[in-house]
């Protein structure tokens, strides 16, 4: 493990891991004379977005070390994908990032049909990906008032909540579903797009344009709210590339590396002109930045997707009942949160014999007993903030 | 214009409606307070409507209701807490807020007591509410209460400074410390001769005003300075061992110190209960609503920036005080001191 | 950009106060409603006389809520002269919606377009027993399913179903 200076007066990196363990689940019963305190930010916490339980060992105001501890939601999805059809499979998937639910569908459909040898119609992969941004979108808008939240604004969260309605009736007008659309098929996409739904798209657009603006005056604008991020929990590009975070915690690290861009073509993005937005601080305002920037980038996007959406079927030719042939298939994709992958082993079965899941927000949260060294414990919970972490996307 | 009324009341009647109404004032303050701006205004703020079932009319019960609620809840106290301070420690903040309305004047003769140190004597007594804060940590018998406690305790007292400088401006343009001599002042006053408004101090002294929004601001325990009450993101705060009624004083101390304050902010800057072309009884009739307008006015402020910003961190916060409000306090009194001497 | 002229906190000052002035968007539910869109996944509705016990979609449902049971009949024949038809009849066709994902397979596998989705969402009950709709209330959803709604420009036509 690589380390670098640490903070003054903070012990070293080696956590002695025994001490923690036994520490963490007996009582909390601290002299306050003696220097450490064991603080356990339990798995119910509105700071930490979900289950997710934090031990850090304080000395007065400052951390000495912090341990998550995770797995509070696990729900067994390795292992349910070896029991369900593909089919099933999409509907479960769903709810691994449950913010960004269409997203979590692609790159394991497109690994299916990656085997299959099939590929959707134009069509299909331009609704994909409009309906990929959409959720990027819906989650992003989220993030930047719930971050607001997490500093001690009241009000950001509930523009980010009322902003967002408008990108989930969208997505229920296509797929019947607000957060768990379930409109990938194998070959392409369930049903096509209702009367109307492009021009309403283009108006919710624009309302995501002033939305973003709004976000900007009242949080990243507010001085306030650079005090409290800017400096706070900076990443250096090359230990977070080594713990393997990655989406916009590493871009607002100074790391040009966006999948959409770099990775395998996937989807329509090879058609598409976008930006890839960086930051060289690599703090918790410019993770907050590089969202908002994104967040106008992926309307531009959507834009240029209404545009250019071809016309056509939405479903290739595909059997009747599906079974996917011999192989393994691995694919990446720039999800909301990070980089999501799916490697999916199949042994001619109607279902896989074997999924593994990569997400995102596992790797993202490795780096905190580094990150959260030397902090003091109002800045922990901004650095949790800033992450953008699902519990659903750490534990599946 | 003036109209006379002769009420031949004794001594004994005016205490008891004084103190009636000094009672009353906490209670409706905080309810009229907490209805209004924190959930109404802060609701529309937010996009949405707040309460709007109990008591049928845009939820105008829901205080009450939740007031009746706390009242019923059981009375618990942690094994090792300290019984009695434990208790006192909710009347102790209640009491200094019920103190500081003693020298609010809503009238020329609505007063219950027309200090002449009445500006100094508002100031001792609500900062009295710190005690009640140490007290309410230590007794808890809780770890994270006492860390809690001692950095409210820290807050409230550094931010006492700006108060004090906001204050001594307005004293020294006034010349008195008394309330109602610093209404007086205002209404019957002019600004280089032009006097149909009077002279509120907020025009000359809207550092002061400032300042001294920012620090009740801070006394309050409000955004941006609530590190100690929304430390119960981490760390408890102070309160966190209070549940019924005990909490129920201290949610209503802390309305009731937001009402007080507000008061405070609007007899010194804006000229309390005084419209500058009233006078007499007419005047005793319309104070008592003259005040209450402005004091809205007041309160609308700081709950305005209450539900817009983020809070900062206690480092931050001691910094800004000692070194930002601290020193500009220090050049208003200088200014105002050249202004009142060379003028 | 150049947009900002005050300094931000102002400028959030600014924001909270306009939203204050304009209407809240809640929709106070009960008393005023939303219409959900066309294609909303509120209820799935059965149309008994399409069903032909295939148990497809008591198959393919991912939490196996679906309980289906049936019988052999026979039938006289068509025509003079013909055989016994043999025909499946529907004993007890039961969704339990306290276990439905809400997914949709179940609608999408039916090769005989037995099963329907309908926007209808109000039907939660005091107790969990009364989640499981027997056919007879699954028919009475039928009602309520919406007819299918145009596709935009640019999509194909749908293939007219049997």
């Amino acid at each position: 493990m690589s380390t670098t200076e640490t903070p003054a007066g903070v012990p070293s990196f080696e956590l002695d891991r025994n001490a923690l363990r036994h520490l963490a689940d007996a009582q909390i019963n601290v002299e306050l004379d003696t220097g450490d305190m064991i603080l356990n930010l339990g798995p119910q916490h509105p700071a930490t977005h979900g289950t997710l339980r934090l031990v850090v060992r304080l000395d007065g105001e400052r951390v000495l070390a912090a341990d998550p501890v995770i797995g509070y939601m696990h729900r067994g999805y390795e292992k349910l994908t070896e029991v369900r059809t593909y089919p099933q499979i999409t509907t479960l998937i769903n709810r691994i990032d449950w913010l960004s639910s269409f997203a979590n569908e692609v790159p394991f459909i497109n690994a299916a049909e990656k085997l299959m040898g099939i590929e959707a119609p134009p069509r299909a992969t331009y609704i994909r990906t409009i309906l990929t941004e959409l959720s990027r979108i819906s989650t992003f808008i989220l993030f930047l008032g719930e971050m607001g939240l997490q500093v001690g604004a009241l009000t950001p969260a509930f523009y980010g909540f009322r902003d967002r309605e408008h990108v989930l009736n969208l997505i229920e007008g296509a797929t019947g579903g607000r957060f768990h659309p379930n409109f990938n098929r194998i070959g392409g996409l369930k049903d096509d797009l209702p009367w109307g739904w492009v021009s309403e798209t283009r108006s919710v657009m624009k309302m995501m344009l002033d939305s973003c603006d709004q976000f900007e005056d009242l949080v990243a604008g507010n001085e306030i709210f650079h005090a409290r991020t800017k400096g706070i929990g900076v990443i250096p590009g090359d230990i977070g590339t080594a713990y393997g975070v990655s989406g916009s915690n590493i871009r607002a690290s100074g790391v040009d590396w966006d999948l959409r861009r770099d990775g395998e073509p996937y989807l329509a993005y090879p058609d598409l002109d976008f930006k890839v937005w960086t930051h060289a601080d690599g703090d918790s305002f410019a993770r907050y930045w590089v969202r908002l920037q994104e967040t106008r980038e992926s309307v531009r996007m959507v834009l240029q997707l209404l545009d250019g959406l071809p016309s056509g079927p939405v479903m290739a030719k595909v059997p009747r009942i599906i079974k996917v042939p011999e192989g393994e298939a691995w694919v990446e994709t720039e999800n909301p949160l990070g980089q999501m992958g799916y490697y999916v082993v199949s042994k001619g079965a109607t279902g896989p014999f074997r999924c593994k899941i990569r997400s995102a927000s596992f790797s993202n949260v490795s780096i905190l007993p580094w990150l959260l060294r030397g902090v003091y414990v109002p800045d922990v919970v901004t650095i949790l903030a800033s992450l953008y972490f699902i519990l659903g996307d750490i534990d599946r | 214009m003036s109209l006379t009324l002769a009420l031949e009341v004794g001594w004994g009647t005016t205490m008891a409606i004084k103190t009636l109404v000094v009672l009353m004032i906490i209670p409706l303050g905080a309810l009229i307070l907490g209805y209004t701006f924190l959930l109404k205004m802060m609701s529309h703020m937010q996009s949405r409507l707040g309460p709007m079932d109990p008591g049928g009319f845009h939820g105008w019960f829901q205080l009450i209701g939740d007031g009746m609620k706390f009242i019923q809840k059981e009375d618990l106290m942690p094994d090792g807490a300290d019984r009695k301070v434990m208790a006192g420690a909710p009347a102790v903040v209640l009491i200094s807020t019920f103190l500081v309305f003693l020298v609010i004047p809503m009238g020329p003769d609505l007063v219950v007591k027309d200090l002449d140190v009445g500006v100094f004597y508002a100031l001792a007594v609500s900062s009295l509410s710190v005690i009640g804060v140490l007290m309410a940590g230590w007794a808890s018998a809780n770890k994270y209460a006492l860390l809690g406690a001692l950095r409210a305790a820290g807050q409230l007292i550094a931010y006492e400074l700006p108060l004090l400088l906001a204050v001594v401006g307005v004293v020294m343009q006034a010349g008195t410390m008394s309330l109602q001599g610093i209404v007086y002042a205002q209404r019957d006053g002019s600004i280089f001769g032009v006097d149909w408004i009077g002279n509120p101090f907020i025009l000359t002294q809207f550092i002061g005003f400032l300042l001294f929004l920012i620090a009740a601001q801070a006394e309050l325990t409000q955004t941006p300075f609530d590190m100690p009450v929304a430390e119960s993101e981490l760390v408890a705060g102070y309160m966190v061992e209070y549940t019924g009624f005990r909490f129920l004083f201290f949610f209503m101390g802390e309305f009731g110190t937001a009402f007080a304050f507000a008061a405070i902010a609007a007899t010194l800057f804006l000229g309390g209960w005084s419209v500058p072309w009233v006078h007499g009884d007419m005047a005793n009739l319309l104070g008592p609503f003259v005040l209450f307008a402005k004091l809205m006015f007041v309160a609308f402020l700081m709950f305005w920036a209450r539900f817009t910003y983020p809070r900062l961190r206690e480092d931050q916060l001691q910094a800004f005080a000692w070194k930002v409000l601290i020193p500009i306090g220090l050049l208003n009194l200088l200014v105002t001191a050249v202004f009142k001497v060379g003028f | 950009m150049a947009r900002k002229k005050l300094p931000g906190m102002i400028g959030g000052l600014g924001i909270t106060l306009k939203t204050m002035l304009k209407p809240a968007v809640t929709v106070q539910y009960p008393h005023e409603k939303e219409e959900p869109v066309t294609r909303a996944r509120g209820v799935i509705a059965l149309k008994e006389e399409n069903c032909t016990v295939c148990m497809l979609c008591a198959r393919s449902c991912p939490d196996w809520c679906i309980y289906i049971e049936g019988h052999k009949e026979k039938r006289p024949p068509r025509r003079e002269g013909g055989r016994d038809r043999t025909v499946s009849v529907l004993d007890r066709f039961d969704i339990d919606y306290a276990l439905c994902m809400y997914c949709g397979i179940c609608v999408e596998v039916c090769p005989f377009d037995a099963l329907f989705w309908s926007p209808e969402f109000e039907y939660s009950e005091h107790s969990i027993a009364k989640l499981l709709h027997d056919k007879v209330k699954l028919g009475e959803w039928m009602e309520t399913v919406p007819e299918p709604e145009p596709l935009e420009i640019g999509a194909e036509p749908p293939k007219k179903k049997k």
